[in-house]
């Protein structure tokens, strides 16, 4: 086994009202990857960041290859030979993908660029990787996979021996999450230190040598992965037995069959975008859709909601027809929609948690009716209890918080609207393990109490867990629908592969 | 520049210069002598102040900006430089002055900005009014030169001469040059990627490593330093200075950019495109002055106009980008 390269010790980083990071002690080895495991909120981010010189560290001292470093910014912990990835996509989208790579340190003579110098190296640094795309092409263009490796590509085309990756698949489908895995196995075979962070536990254990666990800013402990079992692990992270844990997994079926449907759809579809299809949501039912990134999963809510604007086939409501043609008529109807993307779609960054969380409900009041204090801050107590938000005050800005903890705000900014019909795109990614089971009761409950619940996810399982049904969505169409008996994960792998289940039913 | 392919980024642009080119060739086909070399060349003459004042501010633009002290300070460089030469100092030493005030109040507003975190609109406002003011202070009304460097050097000696009748004045001499090295520092130099990385978003910016803070009180000084030079070669143009001229200024400045394919919230546009957007505007202008029966407001109508349709296009591409 080879000595650490980076010897962190003592890391301490104190923001008001909260200790991020305690004392923690971290240690990265050359040709290892190094899983950065806990809660959200745990202190993962803060500990690459005080790293990193983004946040300046209040104590606590690092020894990478024998010398001490002081980065007070990314681009000095670059040059020391720290590289990293952060958890936000950190690129900038209107420039070319050659840009994105070089920008900072591109070659110049008498100080004019050579842009042939630098398309020549970003291809580089991508065939490196094995990865190939046409360098020139504007970033946005790109899919957040391929942004993803160009942040890689970017990251490793400097002689750093260290790189850092901050919840790098948190936006990628299962294949794009193997292309990267491929490139970060190549990377560490080099000699690479990696750092990696993650909520998916499959992932860490298909990547990582060794784990460090952090929980509350504190260090729980370093383990070798294959010495951990998967319950240990959850059980580290949580602060919890392992009986507990054992505890979570445990599903409750519905307590009733599904009631009326409340909304039911015929041909409805949206020209390159979703073909025609029927689907009906039932009362106290959560509606699994399944589907790979781009099958259209998404591009079904955002119809249902009236995001996009249906030019085909009729909606029903509770049996009536409707016109759901705005999100403003679908609130009015009730209907709530987390969006897939949070971090652009739905964060207010510059207000509190309490005002994001009520956001919704206030829009639905109209604005001449505001809720009075008393009870925005009832609601605001109870969803931090019951989503457990970790937040030094309901006064904090949202962007202060963790990336898991502000996508339980938005969460609940849109339970707080008591919906009908709840549309939940992706609502546990990014999210702790814990905070994902208290997601899933939540939702049975949710659904035991009468409520119609559509849920996209991409992890199968979960979907299976969770759904009383489940509709295939592939190449923008539905081609499946599982019910019963034929609902399980093999179904659903098999529909989103061949588009046919044992027993196509709509 | 290897392939043709049309860029949902480069849309714009094409746009602009088919819009010029059409109303170029409508005019020439609408009036006689529209068509002549006088016309074209005093088409850069004369929007030369505004074209280089427009430069300045698409650099700001470009950052995610926004700068509205342009026409004060353009007015007010004027008033300096006529006001310096009235007391004795060579021009030379008048115009470097006026420069490095144009500059320095450039830098002041981008401190405020970048180390303040003010919004720049706000910073800009208090700035026009200050700058506005300043003139006022300097001298109260308008002051013309009479020097020999300005009335022989730099209308006679310096403008190119084209015929025995016609010649390129210093000023277009100017404006050219401005968007040639503007260009170059736009596209070929670390700062103007920079400032294009800021504008289209700041927070990644920074943990890429760019200097945020250099970066963009650079470009603040950058616009103030233009600003000046359009005061400097107002006072060519006019051979005189005007507290109380050129209000509004910065508006037409941001129309030409925005026209010229700049987009308003930053990290998109092009250099050359802003001269484009100014020589629309100038275009516009001239056909209405042949045409003779029309307001002169007429331009700003059509420019309005114009606005609005450039405006949603862009938005068409950015929407049909989603
Ligand atoms: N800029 C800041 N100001 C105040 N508090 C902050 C700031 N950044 C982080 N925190 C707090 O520090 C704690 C640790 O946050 P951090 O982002 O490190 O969590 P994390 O482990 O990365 O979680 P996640 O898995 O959700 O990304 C949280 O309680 C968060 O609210
Ligand atoms: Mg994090």
């Amino acid at each position: 086994m080879s000595e650490p390269i980076l010897s962190c010790r003592g890391l301490t980083k104190r923001f008001p009202g909260v200790v991020a990071l305690d004392g923690v002690d971290f240690f990265a080895r050359p040709g290892e990857v190094h899983a950065l495991m806990g809660e959200n909120g745990a202190g993962k981010s803060t500990l690459i960041k005080a790293l990193t010189g983004v946040h300046p560290r209040d104590a606590g001292e690092a020894v990478l290859a024998g010398k001490s470093i002081h980065p007070r910014s990314p681009r000095e912990a670059e040059a020391a030979g720290i590289s990293t990835v952060y958890q936000e996509v950190n690129l900038i989208p209107d420039l070319s993908v050659a840009e994105n790579i070089c920008l900072g340190r591109q070659e110049t003579t008498l100080g004019f660029i050579r842009w042939g110098a630098i398309r020549e190296r970003a291809s580089a640094a991508l065939a490196r990787l094995g990865v190939a795309v046409d360098v020139d092409k504007t970033l946005s263009d790109c899919s957040i996979a391929i942004q993803q490796l160009v942040a890689i590509a970017r990251a490793t085309d400097i002689s750093a021996r260290v790189l850092i990756l901050d919840e790098p698949t948190s936006s990628l489908d299962d294949s794009e999450v193997e292309e990267l895995f491929t490139v970060v196995r190549r990377l560490r075979d080099e000699g690479w230190a990696i750092i990696f962070v993650s909520h998916f536990l499959d992932q860490v254990y298909a990547l990582a040598d060794r784990i460090t666990v952090l929980r509350n800013g504190k260090l729980v402990g370093e383990f070798l992965a294959a010495e951990l079992p998967r319950l240990q692990l959850v059980a580290h992270m949580m602060g919890r037995s392992i009986n507990e844990v054992e505890a979570l997994q445990h599903r409750e079926p519905p307590a009733r069959p599904a009631g009326e449907p409340l909304v039911s759809v015929r041909g409805f579809g949206r020209r390159a975008s979703v073909r025609p299809l029927d689907l009906e949501v039932r009362r106290g039912e959560v509606l699994g859709l399944a589907g790979l990134l781009g099958s259209g999963r998404t591009e079904v809510a955002r119809l249902l909601f009236g995001l996009d604007r249906a030019d085909s086939g009729e909606m029903h409501v509770e049996g009536k027809p409707a016109a759901m043609r705005s999100p403003q008529a679908s609130l009015r109807a009730r209907f709530a929609l987390t969006p897939e993307d949070r971090k652009s779609q739905a964060i207010l960054p510059n207000l509190t948690v309490r005002e994001n969380l009520i956001i919704a409900l206030q829009a639905r009041r109209g604005i001449w009716r505001k809720i009075p204090r008393q009870e925005q801050d009832r609601l605001v107590s109870q969803f931090t209890r019951a989503l457990g938000i970790k937040t030094s005050s309901p006064e904090q800005l949202i962007r202060n918080l963790s990336g898991g903890n502000q996508q339980k705000v938005i969460l609940a900014r849109w339970l707080a609207t008591e919906p009908r019909l709840l549309l939940l795109d992706e609502p546990t990614r990014g999210i702790d393990v814990g905070a994902q089971a208290d997601i899933e009761r939540l939702l049975a409950k949710l659904r035991d109490e009468g409520l119609a619940i559509i849920f996209i996810c991409a992890d199968t399982a979960e979907l299976a867990r969770n759904s009383q049904r489940i509709a295939v969505m592939r190449d923008r169409a539905k081609v499946a629908e599982l019910t019963g008996a034929d609902l399980n994960e093999q179904a659903i792998m098999r529909a989103i592969a061949h588009g046919d289940a044992s027993h196509p039913s709509s | 520049m290897k392939k043709l392919r049309l860029s949902p980024q480069t849309i714009p642009m094409v746009a602009s210069v088919a819009v010029l080119i059409v109303l170029y060739v409508g005019g020439c086909l609408a009036f006689d002598n529209f068509g002549s070399l006088r016309v074209l060349i005093n088409l850069f003459g004369d929007n030369a102040f505004l074209g280089v004042a427009a430069i300045g501010i698409t650099f700001v633009i470009l950052s995610g900006g926004i700068d509205l002290s342009v026409g004060a300070v353009v007015a007010l460089t004027s008033i300096l430089i006529a006001g310096l030469i009235g007391h004795g100092l060579h021009p030379l030493a008048a115009i470097a002055v006026s420069l490095a005030f144009g500059a320095a109040f450039g830098a002041l507003m981008g401190t405020l900005i970048q180390v303040f975190e003010l919004p720049p609109f706000l910073v800009t406002l208090g700035g026009m009014f200050l700058a506005r003011g300043l003139g006022f202070v300097v001298h109260p009304e308008s002051l013309s030169i009479d020097h020999p460097f300005y009335g022989d050097f730099v209308s006679q000696t310096l403008s190119l001469p084209v015929t025995r009748k016609l010649s390129i004045p210093f000023t277009a001499v100017c404006l050219v040059a401005v968007v040639i090295g503007a260009t170059m520092l736009a596209r070929w130099s670390r700062f103007g990627r920079n400032v294009r990385a800021i504008g289209s978003s700041e927070a990644s910016a920074r943990l890429m490593g760019v200097p945020i803070a250099r970066t963009k009180i650079l470009v603040y000084t950058l616009a103030g330093a233009l600003s000046a030079l359009g005061g400097v070669v107002a006072t060519f143009y006019m051979q005189s200075g005007n507290p109380a001229s050129f209000v509004g200024l910065e508006l037409d400045a941001i129309a030409a950019a925005v026209i010229g394919g700049t987009l308003l919230r930053g990290g998109v546009g092009f250099i050359p495109g802003t001269l484009v957007g100014v020589l629309i505007l100038g275009v516009i202008q001239t056909l209405i002055i042949f045409q003779g029966t029309l307001n002169s407001w007429w331009t700003r109508i059509a420019v309005g106009g114009l606005l609005f349709v450039f405006i949603l296009l862009q938005q068409l591409i950015t929407r049909r980008k989603k």
